[in-house]
Formats: structure tokens, C-alpha cells, sequence
């Protein structure tokens, strides 16, 4: 990322939808009021299942997707046209006022179209195969919403999706830097998920990861002592990615840059080697030219599981010592949304900066870890450069370094906090 | 971008497991589309498939590993475990330096599928029953398990990912691991794709759109591309995998490099899911941008390696496209699809038509299109009708479209035009 000629990607346009909010601003007052979107299932019958919460998405409403697309396609695709459109609205782009090839989308999925799938494959093997629809083809693959927003805003540049379950969402980002340095203006990136339908949410069960617990409050508490496992959520975050000089020269308020990236992959179970979190926080560093000391938050991957929660504390005490960086997660209040969530985390951690204050982890009070954890109420403090990890089953790792944006040179005396708040 | 070498191959095809199986197929003009045998096909319209005689168990996989693994996973590590045996590169690289980028379109779906039909109780149950799923079911869900396993085999810790972009997935995840090789992140990338489609669902929904043929009592010659009669692409499943390796990586170890992959670009249409424009704008800008990349002219094309689906929209869109690019040298070249025989593995076809390029470089022959008999005036390239051609192949470009929109171009060149720098 920092190879000469490289562009500068600066973040200029972000939206999230998550069980605590539907839109950027109501998502982050609401988390930095304590709120949790965990509850008791709504959109089936979980009775007979081990597992009953979940953060739902309850105050979307679908009517916010055009007509047409409603029936086509999938929850996940849903969110993701919502939020990409809201995103390029919040940084002031008019797409079709741009070249079809300076414009890309990238984004990361993990299950595709759960939910459309099983409604799918519940016609064809309960009556025949004819009753499987025409859309199909269309919306439980992997590249559907991409597609769809490619499609939705003339975005003819290099467009594409990975899937890395969680990682996905961090890597995706990667991809926008690299397509801004082939000559993209404009990239849309993030990813949205939608994994609460009952076979999908069977397939997480099945993993034995996912937490049985109760009551909403205590069913999944990252670094805790009581930590049981996780629970899925749905939702995520789409951001707008631009060359540092675009963004300047149009105006945009720039909200940080994507500074640098890395990501490795587990050794296979059963081998004495260590796991490589450790190495792509590292490397992501190295990449962003930033040491341990520069780093000031780390939005962790938060699994929720002991062991995860304790290889991964012991990956950041080895890079930054004991206590040595506030960490913190926006999963406990917004569920774990696979590849959704390392996208929101990018979104949280730059408003973080803009508004000078570290959002909280909520229900945790009993930490099993040694970090310097953020409990109980947000912390004021003036961020300047975040880490976002991520982890996927059965081994990614993916780290991405966000940095708040240089002062503007044409305004030397200004910050781009002093920008934000004028432009509040 | 600078070039990725590609040192090593595995395949599981239709009609062949194995890079050598699969190129005698392939230069024999043999058709591997058969009546489906997965799974019993009355009651769908379209009833054919390019299956593989995929026995897991025969190619060294354990039980636990078979158990685990959807179909297209294990073709993934077959191909993956040939293809690193063939380049020599395990104990040369050290993990760290080792990445993964691999392709599927619809990833674990008959896993998915067959688990399904179990919780729901064969579709009898919106809440189905959690208390029927497998044990390995959360690995079927999210298809990355797909390039975990192939980490695992090539013992690979650097970045590792999944590229899913529908039918251009084989083409863009090596495109993806050439370029991870060339901004050295990794100094050698297992890349390729693996989709094993021939399912139910995967079947009733192409059936739904009609893209499949329909020609059930032909099976062997229903895959017709750029012939008047097409009527729609047989569905194939496999995967490929080709070893990437940093051109100076690959000489210190003394590789034997096959062929390099010079140029990749991707461009959208944002027009339509499925349907395509007929002027074939969007792809050949692909094709120009990967060819500038590349440094060549269009005149330096020995050979195009088609999409070539043998739907009518597909192969009229094509040829447009590689007339726009080439201009007058469209039709000095010669173009193919390998379609014709192996049919249209989704992702995995990808990965599938760049080893048969890699192949055509390394033989110097052009493998051909079969069933191509009656020509269609909107298709008068040449398309290397029935039967494989020797000639000599420098540089071949190898080009694919998906559902989403998505148009990929990839370029690759003989292993001694890299060396002259």
C-alpha cells in the first residue's frame, strides 16, 4: 500500500445498518449510548432451537430498495443497496455524473442469500422444481449484491467480492486501495450480511460456537469472563473510497484513510506452529509505516469464545504489551455479522476520530483478559490511527490500519477535526 | 503489472482426472456431457451435465477429510495437491511467504443442499430442525472453508481468500493471485477454482431461466458454442489449480515455468444480471486493458481462449467483443471453447480454460471447439472447429463473463518471452 504512485484512499462517504440503528448517525449515538441489539428472534419460530437471540435488524424497512429489486433478491442485498446508496449520498456523489469505468464496487460476503435460498429450495423439494424462480440464479450467490449495485449505479470499473468469512470485510477494503491504484475514482466497498433464517442459522448451531444463552444481556460477552460463544447479527457498513487529491479538489470531507492492510492465514489444526494474528497485525503495521506506540484503538475481532478471546488478547500483548493500546468491539452490541462487521468496525473507528471519544463495550464486566479494555461508559480520547482485526473460520486473519486525514494543505492551520465539527 | 510464473498444474475435469487426461481429452475433441448421473434428473428440463468420475477416496483423501469436505472442496485439494507436486515448491517457500487464492461461484451447494433436504425434512418445514444438522454443516455454509483446506495443503500462511464473481471466479482469483505475487506479498500463490454445481437447486435454477440446453437426447452434442444451434450451456463441475510464482522466485529454485501471466483486467457492463449487450463494449475494454498491461498488440494474440457458453446472447456478445479489441487480427487468430467439452463449471471453469491455455503454450497446440458444424453468421471467427490444431502459441488471452456483469481478461505469454528482459 505504500508503494510510490500508490493513491492515498480516503474514506469521504460511510453508512451502517445494524440491530441498533438504521443509518450512520442513529447506529452511532446508540452505540455510544449502551445500546445492545440482541434479542429474542423475531422473523421465525425458534422454538426447539438451542439458540434464540440474535441481533436483528427490526426497524429496516424494505421499501427503502426499489420496487423491483425487492422481490430479486436476498435480506443481505437489501441492506447492501441501502447502504451503498446512502453511503455514496453521505459523500456527496452523484454517480451518474462520473465515467461508468472510474467507478468499482467491492464487497465481501460469507453465506450469500441464506434466506432466499432456503425459501427456494423449500418450493423445489416440497413440490418440484418448477417452482423455483427465475431470481434464484440471481440472489443466493455470492456476487449478488456487488452485482446489483454495479448494475444500480453504472459502476463499470473492475468490480469483485471476496469471501473470508469475517477477514472478507477487512480484505475487501484492501481491494478498493488496490483498485483506486489502477485508476478507480470512486470505490464502493464494505459488505452486509443477513444469517438469521432458520437454515442458516442451523448451519451456526452446528458449529457449536454460537451461544445458548438467554438472556440478551449476558448471551455474548467478547473477553468476559462468563464468555459462551457468539451470536450472529445481521447488517454491516458500506464506505466510499477515494484518491486523497480527488477528494480534496471536489471538496469532500475526508474522513481517514485506509493506511494500510495484511493478512495471513492460521497453520493447520494440530500444528505446532503459532497462529499468525500476531503477523498481520504486524505486517498491517509495517504497511501503514506506523509503530505499536501510533496505534490508538484496536476495534478487536471479539469471537466470544475463551480460547479465541485469549489467543487473540495474547496477539495484541505480544505487539503492544501488557495493556498497552485501548481495545474495544462494537459486536457485543451489534451481534457478530461475519464480513458486515469488520466494514462497520472501519466506519466506527473513523468516527471514533471525528468525534474524539472510544465507544464502549457493552454487558462485559468481568474481563478474562489482560487488556485495557473499554467497559462500562465511552472513553473521551483524541484517536488518531486504529486497528480493525478480523478472524475467519477456519483460520483467516486480516488487519487493516485507518488513519485520521492530514490537515489540508490549502489550510494549514486546520484539522480535519476542526473540518468535522464546522461541517456538523 | 510484473509477471507471475506459473509453475505447477493439477486439474479434475470431466472425462479426466489430471492434467494429462484432461489434455488428451481436450486435443482429442472428446465430449464429456452425459445424462446426469448425481442425482435423478426426470422432471427438469434440462437433464444433462459434464460430470467427473471424482472417487475422493482413490485420490488420497481419509475418510475424516471426504466427511468433511463438500465435493467441490475436495476437487479443490486434488487439483491443488497435483498441481504443488508438479512445481516442486512444498519445503521451498518458507509458510509465511505462501498464499492462497481461490475461486467458486456457488462454493458448497450440494452440501448445503443435501443437508437441507435433511433438516427440513425434504422441504416439509420452514423452521427446520437444528438437531438433523451434520456436525461439518457450518463448513458447507461458508465456502472460504474451500480455500482453508487448499492452505492447508499447501501449508500456506501468507493472505489466503476466496474470490466469488460468479462465472469469471477462475479467471479473477488467478488474476488476484498474480497480482498478490506481483506486489510481493506472497512469493508463490496456489491459485485456481472449484465448483461441483450438479445439484437439484443449482439445476432448477438455470432450468428457470432457460439458460441450459434443453437438447436432453443429445447430450454429448447439446454444448454447441458459436454454432448456429446453441441453445444454452451444459452444466460441468471440477476445479484447476496453477502454482504462481515470482518470476525470480521460480529461477532461484531453478522451476520449470510453463507459461507467464503478463496482463488481467476486469471491467463491469452494469446492464443486466444475465443478459448481456450485443456490441460486447464492456469486455473488449477488459481485453484492451489487460493486453496494455501486458505490453503487446492485439496482433500478438496466437490464440483466444473463449467464455464461448454456447448460449445465443453469450457467444454473439463475445465475438463482438474480441472483433472491437482485435480488430482486423480477430480474424487471423484463432478462438475456441473448451465448453464444448467439458461444459460450463460456473467458477471453476476459470481456472479450467487458463490451464488449457497454460497447456497450449506449453504443446503448442490449440486445443478445439466441438460440435461446431453449422456456423453462425454472427459468430464467422475462427473458432478451431472439431479438431485441436498445431501451430505455435506465444501469447494466449483468455477471457470469461458472469452473472453481476462481470467481463475478465487474462493474458499470458510463453515462459522464454518473459526471460528476454
Amino acid at each position: 500500500m505504500s508503494e510510490p504512485g500508490t493513491p492515498i484512499a480516503v474514506v469521504t462517504g460511510m453508512s451502517a445498518v445494524t440491530a441498533i440503528g438504521v443509518g450512520l448517525e442513529t447506529y452511532w449515538a446508540n452505540l455510544l449510548d449502551g445500546a445492545c441489539g440482541i434479542r429474542p428472534l423475531s422473523r421465525f419460530d425458534t422454538t426447539g432451537y438451542p439458540t434464540r437471540l440474535g441481533a436483528e435488524v427490526v426497524d429496516f424497512d424494505s421499501r427503502a430498495v426499489p420496487g423491483r429489486l425487492v422481490v430479486q433478491t436476498d435480506r443481505w442485498t437489501h441492506f447492501g443497496l441501502w447502504a451503498g446508496e446512502q453511503a455514496l449520498a453521505h459523500a456527496g456523489l452523484d454517480p451518474a455524473q462520473l465515467p461508468g469505468y472510474a467507478l468499482s464496487v467491492h464487497t465481501a460476503s460469507s453465506s450469500g442469500g441464506n434466506e432466499f435460498g432456503q425459501h427456494e429450495m423449500q418450493g423445489l423439494w416440497s413440490v418440484g422444481p418448477q417452482r423455483v424462480g427465475a431470481y434464484q440464479s440471481i440472489a443466493w450467490f455470492y456476487a449478488a449484491t456487488t452485482g446489483q449495485l454495479s448494475i444500480r449505479h453504472g459502476m463499470k470499473g473492475w468490480c469483485g467480492v471476496l469471501v473470508a468469512e469475517q477477514a472478507g470485510g477487512l480484505d475487501t477494503c484492501a481491494q478498493a486501495q488496490r483498485a483506486l491504484a489502477q485508476g478507480s475514482a470512486v470505490v464502493l466497498t464494505g459488505a452486509t450480511e443477513a444469517p438469521l433464517a432458520p437454515a442458516v442459522l442451523t448451519c451456526h448451531i452446528a458449529s457449536r460456537l454460537v451461544s445458548t444463552a438467554d438472556d440478551p444481556q449476558r448471551a455474548y460477552l467478547p473477553f468476559d469472563e462468563a464468555a459462551n460463544g457468539f451470536l450472529p447479527g445481521e447488517g454491516g457498513a458500506m464506505l466510499v473510497v477515494e484518491p486523497a487529491d480527488r477528494a480534496r479538489t471536489r471538496g469532500a470531507h475526508r474522513y481517514g484513510v485506509i493506511a494500510g492492510h495484511a493478512a495471513t492465514f492460521d497453520p493447520r489444526p494440530g500444528s505446532d506452529r503459532p497462529p499468525r494474528l500476531r503477523h498481520a497485525v504486524e505486517q498491517a503495521l509495517d504497511d501503514a509505516d506506523a509503530r505499536p506506540g501510533d496505534i490508538d484503538v484496536v476495534f478487536a475481532d471479539a469471537h466470544g469464545s475463551r480460547p479465541a478471546d485469549q489467543a487473540e488478547a495474547r496477539a495484541l500483548t505480544e505487539v503492544f504489551g501488557r495493556c498497552g493500546v485501548p481495545v474495544t468491539t462494537t459486536k457485543a452490541a451489534t451481534g457478530r455479522l461475519a464480513a458486515g462487521s469488520p466494514a462497520l468496525d472501519v466506519v466506527t473507528a473513523l468516527l471514533a476520530m471525528r468525534d474524539g471519544v472510544l465507544p464502549h463495550v457493552v454487558n462485559v464486566h468481568r474481563p478474562a483478559v489482560d487488556l485495557d479494555l473499554v467497559l462500562g461508559a465511552p472513553r473521551p480520547a483524541r484517536p488518531r490511527t486504529a486497528l480493525v482485526l478480523a478472524r475467519g473460520y477456519a483460520g483467516f486473519n486480516s488487519a487493516l490500519v485507518v488513519r485520521a486525514p492530514e490537515p489540508d494543505p490549502r489550510h494549514p492551520g486546520s484539522t480535519e477535526q476542526g473540518t468535522a465539527s464546522s461541517a456538523q | 503489472m510484473s509477471r507471475a510464473a506459473v509453475t505447477g498444474l493439477g486439474v479434475v475435469a470431466p472425462g479426466g482426472i489430471g492434467v494429462k487426461e484432461y489434455w488428451e481429452l481436450l486435443t482429442a475433441g472428446r465430449t464429456a456431457t452425459r445424462t446426469i448421473t448425481h442425482f435423478d434428473p426426470n422432471g427438469f428440463r434440462s437433464r444433462m451435465a459434464a460430470e467427473c468420475d471424482f472417487e475422493p477416496a482413490h485420490h488420497g483423501l481419509s475418510p475424516q477429510q471426504i466427511r468433511r469436505m463438500d465435493r467441490c472442496a475436495q476437487m479443490a485439494v486434488v487439483a491443488a495437491r497435483e498441481a504443488l507436486t508438479d512445481s516442486g515448491v512444498l519445503g521451498e517457500a518458507p509458510p509465511e511467504r505462501i498464499g492462497v487464492s481461490l475461486g467458486s461461484a456457488v462454493g458448497c451447494t450440494v452440501s448445503l443442499e443435501r443437508e437441507y433436504v435433511v433438516v427440513s425434512d425434504g422441504g416439509a418445514r420452514w423452521e427446520v430442525d437444528p438437531g438433523y444438522g451434520a456436525p461439518h454443516l457450518y463448513h458447507s455454509l461458508v465456502p472460504s472453508s474451500v480455500a482453508a483446506e487448499v492452505a492447508w495443503v499447501a501449508e500456506a500462511e501468507g493472505p489466503v481468500t476466496m474470490v466469488s464473481t460468479g462465472c469469471t471466479s477462475g479467471l479473477d482469483a488467478v488474476g488476484h493471485g498474480a497480482r498478490l505475487v506481483a506486489d510481493g506479498q506472497a512469493d508463490v500463490v496456489v491459485a485456481g477454482a472449484a465448483d461441483a454445481p450438479i445439484s437439484p437447486i443449482t439445476v432448477a435454477c438455470f432450468d428457470a431461466i432457460k439458460a441450459t440446453s434443453p437438447s436432453n437426447d443429445d447430450p454429448q452434442h447439446a454444448s454447441r458454442p458459436f454454432d448456429l444451434e446453441r441453445n444454452g450451456f451444459v452444466l460441468g463441475e471440477g476445479a484447476a489449480v496453477l502454482v504462481l510464482e515470482s518470476p525470480e522466485h521460480a529461477a532461484r529454485r531453478g522451476a520449470r515455468v510453463y507459461a507467464t501471466i503478463d496482463g488481467f483486467a476486469n471491467r463491469c457492463n452494469a446492464f443486466h444480471m444475465t443478459g448481456l449487450k450485443p456490441d460486447g463494449v464492456e469486455m473488449a475494454e477488459a481485453i484492451r486493458l489487460a493486453l496494455a498491461e501486458a505490453g503487446l498488440p492485439a496482433s500478438a494474440v496466437d490464440y483466444v481462449n473463449a467464455h464461448g457458453s454456447g448460449t445465443k446472447q453469450n457467444d454473439r456478445h463475445e465475438t463482438a467483443a474480441i472483433k472491437r479489441a482485435l480488430g482486423p487480427h480477430a480474424y487471423d487468430t484463432c478462438v475456441s471453447s473448451i465448453k464444448s467439452m467439458v461444459g460450463h463449471s460456473l467458477g471453476a471453469i476459470g481456472s479450467l480454460e487458463l490451464a488449457a491455455s497454460v497447456l497450449a503454450i506449453h504443446h503448442d497446440v490449440v486445443p478445439p471447439t466441438a460440435n461446431l458444424h453449422t456456423p453462425d453468421p454472427e459468430c464467422d471467427l475462427d473458432y478451431v472447429p472439431l479438431t485441436a490444431r498445431e501451430k505455435p502459441v506465444d501469447v494466449v488471452l483468455s477471457v470469461g463473463s458472469g452473472f453481476g456483469g462481470f467481463q475478465t481478461a487474462v493474458v499470458l505469454r510463453a515462459p522464454g518471452e518473459a526471460t528476454g528482459e
